[in-house]
């Protein structure tokens, strides 16, 4: 467990995705835990510019090779960016997977739905007692 | 005959190693009012029997190998090459499993992404897969790929009434579950252009097929730009003879080719195991249902092949699968596989000539029987309608007693209208002597 | 051992068969609808058969020695099928040719329907989808098309065990339902607790497999099956296990109201590599008419002495149907040989088929529970799961005891099937394996779970003796080439 890294900067939801707020626009992957789990990302399926969706909408597939994991919005948005390069460079998810491997950017509907994800040391303790 | 090795000592000893005095307790979970039923079967036969009975049994059927046929309508008479049974019959490739260990089933894998490879080469699609149950249901399974290409937006279906009967039926059975509307325009005879005017932006794909139900060939370049224009896809459902000679779909704008690879190397074995094939763009392939092999590398660096893709079947992706599909029809695609290869590039052109030029002389020589009319007007390539002068399924029954000769598929029973009417088919196993005895008993009959 | 691609061993102008001259007049070709290249091998006849035995040697089938993958009951394949569904009375018909002239084919579908009927205890039989999932996703539409039928389009869910195979939920969807997964409970049964929160009139039915995935007989099945009823639903099986259960019990005495078989695993039919199969699908009088057709029909002489509707046999649409789920009639080639397959045992032989492949799993099981965890410890049926958890060596899992065992000479069991077993080994001898071939089967994988611990090494670079080593499924997927192209044209990484 000490070699997974956990971002003190994001907000974490139960399925593993973290969240990044910066400035109005949010940032959204999935988390070192979670890449740790899945083994070599094979593909990421991932929503289109425009799309409107709600907190606990599934917003994309992450899939390796022996499986597949729909991934969930933390917060409500309007999706402004998907991460193209990994359509060519999915392993981007296992080597950086706070940074090169984000997959969304949003525009936040509601703020306040920041409240009902964990911050980093909460999530720290959840991944321990996940295992 | 049960095949089963156990020698009574040996049963004895098993029994006792397991601890239970018989096999009966092994049942005891069974709810005793339901455990071991009578069961009214035949009793068991040795192996010389069976070859009697069956032979028996098969000997109640007039088979093509001694009457003359122009059968077509969905399924093929061709030449098998006698190469093509040799290697479906070793033991190795026909009682292997689906090769999910890659290691022990390199054979079998490399095979597929053969076939894999060549009816890309056919089709001009950019990947296909390692085979469907039928044409009809890879053509199901398009419509399930073209609304998932358009993240579930998109729900209507435009189809073709020329596209095959059976396989319209079977889209509609397929898609009765689910929230699709598939329509369709009335006359039969309507060709892919006049279909557009049924295209808008809720449409997910246009359906064709060429050569058609009715054996006629389409140009379809046109209808694909202009569906490309409304932002639908099309979809083509085509013979693999035909594309020995015919400019492929793949080339003309389409983006999922389908159809059934019966005629390459596989017999008609009243209607199945066939083999249905699937090829698609680039961009669509990981919508595509069913197996796919891909080329990788072992940990020594040396080529070979592995199932890929696999998170979009049932067993990884379950309720969320793009089909349900499991067992496809792995030895069909083998048996076509050997027979493009041994047919090779010479000889599939050449079977598809010889089809092309008997069907137009049969076409021709049908006209001049008084009465007849066959369908010359549209470019066609082994199969035509012919307009009688009585009704089609009389005549063919006629002609049945009369000179032993299959003479078509009546269109009555899918097309009530048209009850005069007669789909025939010839293939390069079809002489100019039967083709002229075809003509003679047309006349013959109804003289 | 690299086999050349089909197309590197050709050479441009070769053929490997001729045909007979044209021997009719050349109508003109259309210019414009004619292909530019067709890009197919040219191979000789000698290098085509040669390339394909050579494939072949890199195969392991059930002719080279046990493939014991569970629920997929790799049985013997006998050879008199293969030459009985070869004849051309069977081989060469078309599937069009009128009725009267094939006879002896619709009475072969006839008599496998009711062989399957009353091996089974349905009423009637379709053979027309081709392959297991063909025919779950037939008898989900039959479900849905009975409760439309009735007015209850409100029933929508279907109830799956989590032991199921994925096939069940993606038929489900596919049928416009909604798969709920149930739980089992520790003794491997659906837990009835959790059953019991679902009976509402959302209820559509329950897939169930009998016995189940971890080769488990479900001690409560009647309950289950009465349970679902009174709640309004139905009962679908999924018989791939149908292997136990031959003369044993009939899944319709125990509730089932409509079920498929798999021919290519209880009736011997080859696997091929991957099909073709065959799905026949059973029901009761309530779901009858709305099976797939056409089915065969027989009228006899004295049901009709003035002959107005034709003696003999014929193909109909049920009265309900849910439609033509492929074109024809079923694949009849395997057909053929399950029918053979039906009549060379008998009911005698069909019932000790059953009888001798659940001892033959219970004997490996009894075997094998002291070497590897026995997650169950109940009388299996005919199959058995352990897991490929080795005491003492944490580096071992499942799929290295799996790839071990192919240096040993034996086909790797399923692995890591069903899901709710961790590890899971799934081990399906079948009857046709000898108690010399199933004692082998037994002392090698004693052997690897001691190599487990002395030299963990041997698993986990193995195979060794294979054609390949392990191959990289994640560049496969990442890199994908699903096609051979010339070293001309780009090769490279096509997405």
């Amino acid at each position: 467990m000490s070699s997974i890294t956990i971002d003190a900067s994001c907000h974490y939801a139960q399925n593993h995705e973290w969240i990044r707020i910066e400035g109005d626009v949010a940032v959204v992957g999935i988390s070192d835990y979670a890449q740790d789990q899945l083994g070599d990302i094979v593909y990421v399926e991932l929503p289109q510019v425009g799309d409107q969706l709600a907190q606990g909408d599934s917003f994309g597939v992450v899939e390796s090779v022996k499986a597949a994991s729909d991934c969930y919005l933390p917060v409500s948005g309007k999706i402004i960016a998907v991460n193209d390069q990994l359509e060519s460079e999915p392993e981007l998810v296992n080597s950086d997977p706070f940074g090169e491997g984000w997959f969304v950017r949003l525009q936040t509907s509601d703020p306040a739905q920041l409240e009902s994800l964990m911050d980093a040391p909460a999530y720290a303790t959840f991944c321990e007692q996940d295992n | 005959m049960t095949y089963i090795p156990h020698t009574p000592e040996q049963l004895a000893q098993m029994l006792k190693t397991v601890g239970v005095d018989s096999t009966d307790r092994l049942f005891d979970v069974i709810p005793q009012e339901h455990r071991f039923p009578d069961l009214d079967l035949p009793p068991a036969l040795s192996e010389p029997e069976l070859a009697d009975v069956f032979r028996q049994l098969s000997e109640q059927n007039d088979d093509l190998d001694h009457a003359t046929s122009f059968l077509g309508a969905g399924a093929y008479h061709h030449y098998i090459p006698s190469i093509v049974g040799h290697v479906v019959s070793r033991s190795e490739l026909y009682t292997a499993y689906t090769p999910y260990q890659p290691e022990v089933s390199q054979g079998t894998l490399q095979a597929i992404f053969e076939y894999q490879s060549m009816i890309c080469a056919l089709t001009g699609m950019d990947a296909c897969n390692a085979s469907h149950y039928d044409g009809a249901t890879a053509l199901a399974e398009s419509i399930i790929t073209t609304i998932a290409a358009g993240r579930g937006r998109r729900r209507q279906v435009v189809m073709a009434p020329s596209v095959h009967p059976q396989y319209r039926q079977v889209c509609a059975s397929y898609t009765s579950g689910m929230d699709v509307d598939i329509a369709t325009a009335g006359n039969p005879r309507a060709t892919p252009e006049t279909l557009l005017s049924m295209v808008d932006n809720q449409t997910a794909c246009l359906i064709v097929q060429s050569p058609d139900y009715f054996g006629r060939i389409h140009d379809l370049a046109p209808v694909a730009s202009a569906l490309h224009d409304m932002g639908a896809l099309l979809v083509v459902v085509t013979h693999p003879i035909s594309l020995g000679l015919l400019k492929p779909p793949g080339g003309q704008g389409a983006d999922i080719v389908v159809g059934d690879g019966q005629p390459l190397g596989n017999p008609l074995a009243f209607g199945g195991p066939h083999l249905g094939f699937f090829g698609c763009t680039k961009s669509l392939v990981r919508r595509m249902s069913g197996r796919l092999v891909g080329e990788t590398v072992d940990d020594g660096g040396n080529r070979g092949y592995v199932l890929t893709l696999s998170t979009r079947e049932q067993h990884i992706r379950r309720g969320k699968a793009s089909s349900n599909i499991c067992t496809n029809q792995g030895l069909n695609a083998l048996a076509a596989a050997v027979y493009l290869s041994v047919m090779g590039k010479q000889g599939l052109a050449q079977v598809a000539r010889l089809c092309y030029h008997k069907a137009h002389h049969a076409a021709t020589l049908i006209n001049r029987v008084a009465g007849f009319s066959a369908e010359m007007d549209h470019p066609f390539f082994n199969e035509f309608t012919v307009e009688c002068p009585c009704d089609a399924t009389d005549l063919c029954a006629r002609i049945y007693d009369q000179a032993g000769i299959v003479a078509g598929y009546p269109l009555k029973p899918d097309f009530p209208d048209l009850a005069n009417q007669l789909l025939v088919c010839v293939t390069e196993v079809n002489s100019s002597e039967q083709i002229a005895a075809l003509a003679g008993a047309l006349a013959e009959a109804t003289a | 051992m690299i086999e050349p691609i089909i197309y590197e061993l050709g050479r441009p102008g070769r053929t490997g068969i001729d045909l007979p001259a044209c021997d009719v007049p050349e109508s003109p070709l259309p210019r414009e609808l004619l292909r530019d290249d067709l890009d197919l091998p040219e191979v000789s006849q000698l290098d085509v058969m040669r390339h394909y035995v050579r494939l072949s040697q890199m195969n392991y089938g059930v002719d080279v020695g046990m493939y014991p993958l569970g629920s997929c009951t790799m049985k013997y394949n006998p050879k008199i099928n293969e030459d009985i569904a070869r004849l051309p009375g069977f081989g060469s018909t078309h599937p069009l040719q009128p009725e009267a002239t094939v006879q002896g084919n619709l009475q072969l579908l006839f008599e496998m329907q009711q062989a399957l009927a009353e091996l089974s205890g349905f009423d009637a039989v379709s053979l027309q989808p081709a392959a297991g999932a063909h025919g779950e996703l037939a008898g989900v539409l039959m479900i849905r098309a009975y409760h439309a039928s009735r007015g209850d389009t409100q029933r929508q869910v279907m109830l799956i065990p989590d032991s199921a195979h994925g096939t069940n939920p993606a038929s489900t969807t596919m049928a416009g339902f909604r798969p709920i997964e149930l739980p089992s409970d520790p003794r491997g049964n659906v837990d009835l607790t959790e059953l019991a929160k679902h009976l509402n009139d959302d209820l559509a039915g329950m897939m169930l497999t009998n016995p189940n995935t971890l080769g488990l007989f479900d001690e409560q099945i009647t309950q289950i099956s009465n349970m679902v009823h009174a709640a309004g639903g139905l009962m679908y099986g999924d018989g791939a296990n149908f292997n136990a259960m031959m003369g044993i019990a009939k899944p319709a005495d125990l509730g089932f109201d409509v079920m498929h078989f798999n021919l290519h695993k209880t009736f011997a039919t080859p696997h091929g590599g991957g099909g073709p199969g065959s799905g026949p699908v059973g029901a009761t009088v309530t779901l009858a008419p709305f099976l797939p057709g056409p089915i065969a029909q027989r009228i006899d002489e004295a049901d009709d002495p003035a002959d107005t509707h034709r003696h003999g046999y014929h193909l109909q649409m049920p009265s309900r149907s849910i439609g033509r789920l492929k074109a024809f009639h079923g694949n009849y080639g395997v057909i053929v040989r399950a029918y053979a397959y039906i009549r060379s045992l008998g009911a005698a032989g069909l019932r000790q088929a059953s009888e001798m492949a659940v001892l033959n799993a219970n004997y490996v099981q009894t075997k094998l529970q002291d070497v590897l965890p026995l997650p169950y410890d109940r009388t299996c049926a005919h199959e058995c799961v352990l897991q490929g958890i080795v005491d003492g060596a944490d580096s071992i899992h499942a799929l290295d005891i799996s790839k071990r065992l192919i240096d040993h000479g034996f086909h790797p069991p399923t692995n890591y099937f069903p899901l709710i077993v961790p590890e899971a080994l799934m081990i399906e001898p079948t009857e046709t394996e000898s108690l010399e071939t199933l004692d082998s089967y037994c002392s090698a994988v004693r052997r690897i779970a001691k190599e487990a611990i002395d030299s963990p090494e041997l698993l986990h670079n193995a195979p060794s003796s294979a054609p390949v080593g392990r191959l990289d499924e994640v560049r496969a997927a990442r890199q994908l080439r699903l096609r051979w192209l010339p070293a001309s044209k780009s090769n490279a990484d096509d997405r």
